[in-house]
C-alpha cells in the first residue's frame, strides 16, 4: 500500500508543498539574506554584511522592548496560569452553573486582538480620567498594566478549558484511593491532582510563553508603543522600525531585529518544549 | 460536614458570579456606549448609563453601516476566513496523510519543516512575504488563501499527523484491495474518520485566520480592500476627530456576530481547543 501511496504521493503533498514555499521558505531564507543587506525593496537590496545586527543592537528602543516583553512575559505568565487553574479547580467541583461559567470566561477568546485592544483603551482611559491619571498615551505604567490585564482577561478561559480537560481525565477510582488512604484535599491537590495535570501544565506554559513574545494586536490597539517607545514589545518595535522610519537603513535594520526575535522565540520554544518532556519522564 | 460543604459552594458560586459580571462587564460597556449620543461619549463618561436625553437608539449602527464599508469589510473577512480554512482542512490533509502513511526521508523533512515553521514568528517574514505576495498577485481576498495556506500548514498538517498516526491501516488497507486508488481511498475512507479533528484545526484556523490583522494589512490593497480587523483599527488611526459613536456600533457589529457563532457552536469550539491543545 505504502508504494502506491508514494506513486500518488504528489497529488498529496505538493498544494500544500506549494503554499508553503510561497508563504514561508521563501520568505523566510529571502528574510535571512536581507538582514544582511541594505533595502528599501526585496529587489534593490545591497550586501553590507552584519553591520544591521549592530545597529539593532546598539538601538535602545528594541533593548527596552526586549525588558518590557520580558516584564510582561513572566508577570502574565504566573498569573495567566494561576487564575486558570484556580477557575478549572472550582469548575470541576460540580458546582451550580458551571457551564455557565465557562462559557463566559472563554468567550473574549473568540474577539480579535485589535477588537480587544480597543475596548480596552476606552475602559482604561476612562478608569484613569476619573482618578484623574494621565490617560495611557502618556502612562506608561497603566500601559503596562493594562496590557496584563487585558491578556489575563482574554487568555484565561482558553488556559481554563486546558487544565480542566486535564483534571476530567484523572480517574474516579484514582481521587476514590487517595480519599480511603485518609488525604484531606490540600493532599489530594498537591499530591494527586497537580502530578497528574502536569501535561496540561507544559503545555499552557509553552502556550502562554510563546503567545507573551509574539504579543503584537493588542500591544499596537492598546497603547502603540506610546509613550515615546515605552510601551513597545519586541513585535511591535520591528514592525514600527519597518514600517514608521524615514530612511533608507530602516528596513535593514528591522529585518536583522527580526532574525534575532525569531532566533530568540525559536530557542525558547524548544528549550521549553525539551525541559518539559524531560520533567515528563520522571 | 455536609452543610458546611453547601456554605463553602454557595460561596464560591456568588465569587464566580461576581468574576462572571467583570468578565462580561468591557463588552457590556460598549454595547450601552453605542446607543449613546455622540455629545454624551467622552473619555470621563463612558460609565454612565444613557439617560432620556443622550439615548439614540440604533442612529450609530445605521451610521457604522453606512458610512464605512462595514458590510463591504464583513463580507471580505468572511470570503477570507472560508477559503482558507477551506483550503487548509482539505490540503494539509491530505499531505499529513502522506506524511505518515509513506515512511521516507522526504516525507521526514516536510514534516519537521512544518514543525519548525510553525514557532517561527511572524515578524521574521512579514515584509518579504508581503513582496512575493504582491509579485504573484496574490493581494486581493479572493486568493489570498494561498497565502494562509501557507503560513497556517505548519499547525494544521502538526495537528492532523498527530491524530492520523493512531488511525488503524487495516481500514485503509482494505478499500485498496477493493480497488479503490489512494485519492478515492482518501476521500471516501479516510477524510471521515477525521471529522473531530478537522473540528479542532477548523476552529483554530478560523479564530485566527478572522481575527488576523497583520497579514491583510500588510498583503491586501489596503485602499481597495479591508478586513474588519484593519477596519476597527483604521476608523481609529484615521486623522481628525474619531466618532465615537459609530466606532461603538462598529465594535458591537463586529462582536455580536462571533458571540452567535459560539453560542451555536459553543460544545465543539470548547471541544476542540482542548483536544487541540492536547495534541499540541
Amino acid at each position: 500500500m505504502e508504494k502506491e501511496i508514494k506513486k500518488w504521493g504528489p497529488v498529496f503533498y505538493i498544494p500544500t508543498f506549494l503554499a508553503f514555499i510561497i508563504g514561508f521558505i521563501v520568505p523566510f531564507f529571502e528574510g535571512l539574506y536581507l538582514s544582511l543587506c541594505k533595502f528599501t525593496t526585496v529587489k534593490n537590496a545591497k550586501f553590507i554584511g552584519f553591520s544591521n545586527f549592530i545597529y539593532a543592537l546598539k538601538d535602545e528602543t528594541f533593548v527596552n522592548a526586549f525588558i518590557f516583553t520580558l516584564k510582561y512575559a513572566i508577570v502574565a505568565i504566573v498569573l495567566i496560569n494561576v487564575i486558570a487553574f484556580v477557575l478549572a479547580l472550582l469548575l470541576t467541583r460540580k458546582l451550580k452553573f458551571t457551564n455557565f461559567f465557562r462559557t463566559i470566561f472563554f468567550m473574549p477568546n473568540l474577539i480579535g486582538g485589535v477588537v480587544l485592544g480597543y475596548i480596552w483603551q476606552i475602559l482604561i482611559n476612562c478608569f484613569l480620567t476619573i482618578i484623574s491619571k494621565p490617560l495611557l498615551a502618556l502612562n506608561a505604567t497603566a500601559g503596562y498594566w493594562g496590557l496584563v490585564v487585558l491578556m489575563c482577561w482574554q487568555q484565561i478561559g482558553y488556559m481554563m478549558i486546558i487544565y480542566i480537560a486535564g483534571l476530567q481525565n484523572i480517574s474516579e477510582e484514582v481521587l476514590e484511593a487517595a480519599k480511603i488512604d485518609g488525604a484531606n484535599s490540600w493532599q489530594t491537590l498537591w499530591k494527586v491532582k497537580i502530578p497528574m495535570v502536569m501535561s496540561s501544565f507544559t503545555i499552557c506554559m509553552f502556550l502562554t510563553l510563546t503567545n507573551s513574545f509574539k504579543l503584537f494586536d493588542q500591544n499596537l490597539a492598546l497603547t502603540a508603543g506610546q509613550p515615546f517607545h515605552q510601551t513597545e514589545m519586541l513585535a511591535y518595535n520591528i514592525y514600527d522600525t519597518f514600517y514608521f522610519r524615514s530612511g533608507p537603513q530602516w528596513k535593514g535594520y528591522g529585518q536583522a531585529k527580526a532574525v534575532i526575535f525569531c532566533i530568540l522565540v525559536v530557542i525558547i520554544s524548544f528549550a521549553q518544549l525539551k525541559a518539559s518532556k524531560d520533567k515528563e519522564m520522571q | 460536614m455536609e452543610k458546611k460543604n453547601k456554605i463553602v459552594d454557595t460561596i464560591l458560586v456568588i465569587c464566580l458570579l461576581l468574576l462572571a459580571a467583570a468578565y462580561v462587564y468591557p463588552i457590556l460597556m460598549i454595547v450601552i456606549n453605542s446607543f449613546k449620543a455622540e455629545s454624551a461619549i467622552s473619555t470621563g463618561t463612558i460609565f454612565q448609563l444613557p439617560t432620556k436625553e443622550t439615548f439614540v437608539g440604533i442612529a450609530n449602527f445605521i451610521k457604522a453601516l453606512t458610512l464605512n464599508g462595514f458590510f463591504k469589510s464583513f463580507m471580505y473577512s468572511l470570503v477570507i476566513t472560508i477559503t482558507s480554512v477551506g483550503a487548509i482542512l482539505v490540503f494539509c490533509s491530505m499531505c499529513a496523510w502522506y506524511i505518515v502513511r509513506v515512511k521516507s526521508k522526504f516525507s521526514k523533512f516536510l514534516y519537521y519543516l512544518f514543525v519548525f515553521s510553525m514557532v517561527v514568528p511572524f515578524q521574521m517574514v512579514m515584509f518579504t512575504l508581503s513582496q512575493t505576495a504582491d509579485q504573484l498577485g496574490l493581494n486581493t481576498p479572493f486568493n489570498i488563501f494561498i497565502i494562509y495556506l501557507g503560513f497556517g500548514a505548519g499547525l494544521a498538517v502538526f495537528m492532523f499527523t498527530g491524530f492520523m498516526a493512531s488511525v488503524p491501516l487495516e481500514i485503509e488497507e482494505a478499500s485498496m484491495i477493493d480497488g479503490c486508488n489512494p485519492i478515492q481511498t482518501f476521500f471516501l475512507v479516510v477524510f471521515p474518520i477525521l471529522k473531530p479533528t478537522m473540528i479542532s484545526v477548523g476552529i483554530l484556523e478560523a479564530m485566527w485566520v478572522w481575527n488576523d490583522f497583520l497579514l491583510p494589512n500588510l498583503v491586501l490593497d489596503i485602499k481597495k480592500y479591508r478586513t474588519i480587523p484593519m477596519l476597527i483599527q483604521y476608523f481609529k488611526g484615521s486623522y481628525g476627530k474619531v466618532e465615537m459613536g459609530p466606532m461603538m456600533a462598529s465594535i458591537v457589529l463586529t462582536v455580536i456576530p462571533i458571540i452567535i457563532v459560539y453560542i451555536i457552536g459553543q460544545k465543539y469550539i470548547i471541544k476542540g481547543v482542548a483536544s487541540g491543545a492536547v495534541k499540541g
